[in-house]
């Protein structure tokens, strides 16, 4: 074990990525106003995955969570930018990203 | 890492299509604009055909340090998936937007990454793999919703499903954080000792089993992770919603077959009950919501809510018979899904796409060639005898009594009577309601489609000998 961890334990580390779990999914279903607000969200959740995968590869010793830990990032930042992309389009099209406006299809 | 480690040729089919998926976007890149299309639709079917051979003829075998495997299950599902894909490109090829413009030449490419994406999913032999795997499908599928740039339904589809799309991809990755950190292995391998050699498996690691399950449920659209569907199927271009039916279900159910019957398998009772509960959520609510719908788009999309919670019945099932039967149930899924939804396309008045059902009335009489072809898929929905449908249903009705789920059995048939109200409508809109203005005629690829998708319901009996052989031995190879 890493002494970084061994001084302080898995614990916290599963506590704070935990927290940021729930501030992401929140943010995602109480945000009513913003939908660059929802992509913040998106990435608080990768990163509470992420925090939890070093974590986990610290303690184990075992590196294979950190090579995830680099392809989720690059994928975190395919997704932001296909992400823009569509609400820029979205943008040109409707003249809002507000989350209350995209209701053009009620499901 | 030697040579033997590597092991390239296992996934020489997945190589294949990455590399023509590259070249085909430098040539439309090349091209002058807005001529892209055709050429780049035809080499992806090209590239696919291609593809479907060099997977039958894969050897079996790991490969990439234990991060890939080729088995029969995987070429299985491979074939479906390729079949899906080719289907949806075809569908795409005489497909005009609002403004009459065929779709950008992007779109085969996407697909054709799409494809290799789930293809790598069904193949996968470690989290990593899935993980990848997954989100090189779902991205390129949040773009093809949102490809139809001048179109605000097209965006907000591809917006809808981007925003609910990624925080499933999130909740599967802390779901799979979670059971690397309590397995200590992200190895599908050394995740069956790890399940196996505690007697009771830590909290962490069932929260993570949670997790990764509800991530799968939501790119299966299974209830109660659904509500994106109806939405993102009406607004996407009807070729892309065609794939989105296809290829990215069967890919999802590869991996939930991979992780629940391999790593997880040995636990089947704790998550049977939940795999039950949204099978039948699924089949009810399917059936019911479909009822009123008008548009025929949501309507599939109801459809393959109901239809993905019968193929959960042999995931259900947790047997080797339950695995053939949902693989069998898929096989049958695609073909008469692949036709209505070459019938889908094929509605157009006056150049301008309509996709209302009462736009079908009177089909019968000005195009009855296409008419009977939808009545047959519809009737195959239905479950009726001896249409591909049919044995779909039966098998997987009978490996979940085998395995004394009888309730779930009697509510199956009981929704799928249900179901049978909202397909049959569709047939008497068709055949006796008053005409509407003709539909145009389709184009010949639609046309190929429909007609072969026609045969396979028909004859599906025929060939269902050997396809059964060939599921038994993938689910053979799935549970080692």
């Amino acid at each position: 074990m890493n002494t970084a961890i061994a001084s302080v334990g898995l614990g916290p580390y599963l506590f704070v990525s935990a927290a940021l779990l729930v501030l992401g999914v929140f943010g995602i279903f109480l945000n009513r106003k913003n939908i660059i607000v929802l992509l913040m969200s998106m990435e608080l959740i990768l990163l509470s995955a992420n925090l939890n995968l070093v974590a986990f590869s610290s303690a184990h010793g075992d590196l294979s969570g950190q090579v995830m830990v680099l392809f989720v990032l690059t994928i975190a930042a395919a997704e932001a930018a296909i992400g823009l992309a569509i609400v820029t389009v979205y943008f040109r099209n409707r003249g809002s990203i507000q989350v209350e406006d995209v209701t053009m299809m009620k499901g | 890492m030697s040579v033997t480690v590597f092991n390239w040729t296992v996934a020489l089919p997945e190589i294949v299509l990455a590399l023509s998926g590259i070249v085909i976007l430098v040539a439309g890149v090349l091209q002058r604009k807005g001529e892209g299309f055709f050429p780049a639709a035809i080499l992806s079917l090209a590239a696919f055909l291609v593809c479907g051979f060099l997977v039958v003829l894969s050897p079996s075998g790991a490969g990439y340090a234990g991060t890939f495997v080729n088995d029969g299950f995987a070429r299985f599902m491979k074939v479906l998936i390729l079949a899906g894909g080719f289907v949806a490109v075809a569908l795409s090829v005489s497909y005009r937007t609002a403004d009459r413009r065929p779709l950008p030449f992007e779109t085969p490419v996407l697909m054709l990454f799409s494809t290799l994406g789930a293809m790598l999913m069904a193949s996968s032999a470690n989290l990593m793999t899935l993980f990848v795997g997954l989100e090189l499908s779902s991205l390129s599928i949040y773009i093809l919703c949102a490809l139809e740039r001048d179109n605000v339904l097209s965006s907000e589809a591809g917006m809808k499903y981007f925003i609910l799309g990624s925080l499933a991809s999130g909740l599967l990755l802390y779901g799979i954080s979670l059971v690397y950190g309590y397995a200590g292995t992200m190895e599908y391998a050394g995740l069956v000792d790890a399940v196996r050699a505690a007697a009771m498996p830590p909290m962490g690691l069932v929260v993570g089993i949670v997790f990764i399950v509800v991530g799968l449920c939501f790119k299966l659209s299974a209830v109660p992770f659904h509500m994106w569907t109806p939405d993102v199927y009406q607004g996407a271009p009807t070729p892309v919603t065609a794939y989105m039916a296809g290829a990215p279900k069967f890919a999802a159910f590869a991996l939930f077959l991979r992780v629940m019957a391999g790593p997880f398998g040995s636990v089947a009772p704790r998550w049977q009950i939940l795999v039950e509960a949204v099978s039948i959520l699924s089949m009810v609510y399917g059936a019911f919501a479909a009822i009123p719908q008008t548009n025929i788009k949501r309507l599939m999309a109801y459809s393959s809510i109901g239809h993905m919670g019968y193929a959960m019945m042999g995931l259900a099932a947790a047997s080797t018979a339950g695995t053939q039967a949902t693989l069998i149930y898929l096989a049958a899924y695609f073909v008469m899904n692949a036709g209505v939804f070459a019938g889908i396309t094929a509605m157009r008045r006056n150049g301008r796409e309509v996709n209302s059902i009462a736009d079908l009335a009177g089909l019968g009489r000005s195009d009855p060639a296409m008419a009977l072809a939808l009545a047959v898929f519809m009737f195959s929905m239905v479950g009726a005898p001896p249409l591909a449908g049919f044995f779909g249903k039966f098998m997987v009705f009978a490996a979940a009594w085998q395995s004394g789920l009888y309730v779930l059995v009697c509510i199956g048939a009981l929704s799928s009577i249900v179901g049978a109200y909202y397909y049959l409508r569709v047939v008497k809109v068709m055949y006796f309601d008053a005409p509407a203005h003709a539909l145009d005629r389709p184009a010949p690829s639609l046309l190929f489609v429909s007609g072969g998708m026609g045969v396979a319901t028909v004859v599906f009996a025929v060939v269902l000998g050997p396809i059964m052989s060939v599921a038994h031995q993938a689910a053979l190879a799935l549970a080692g």
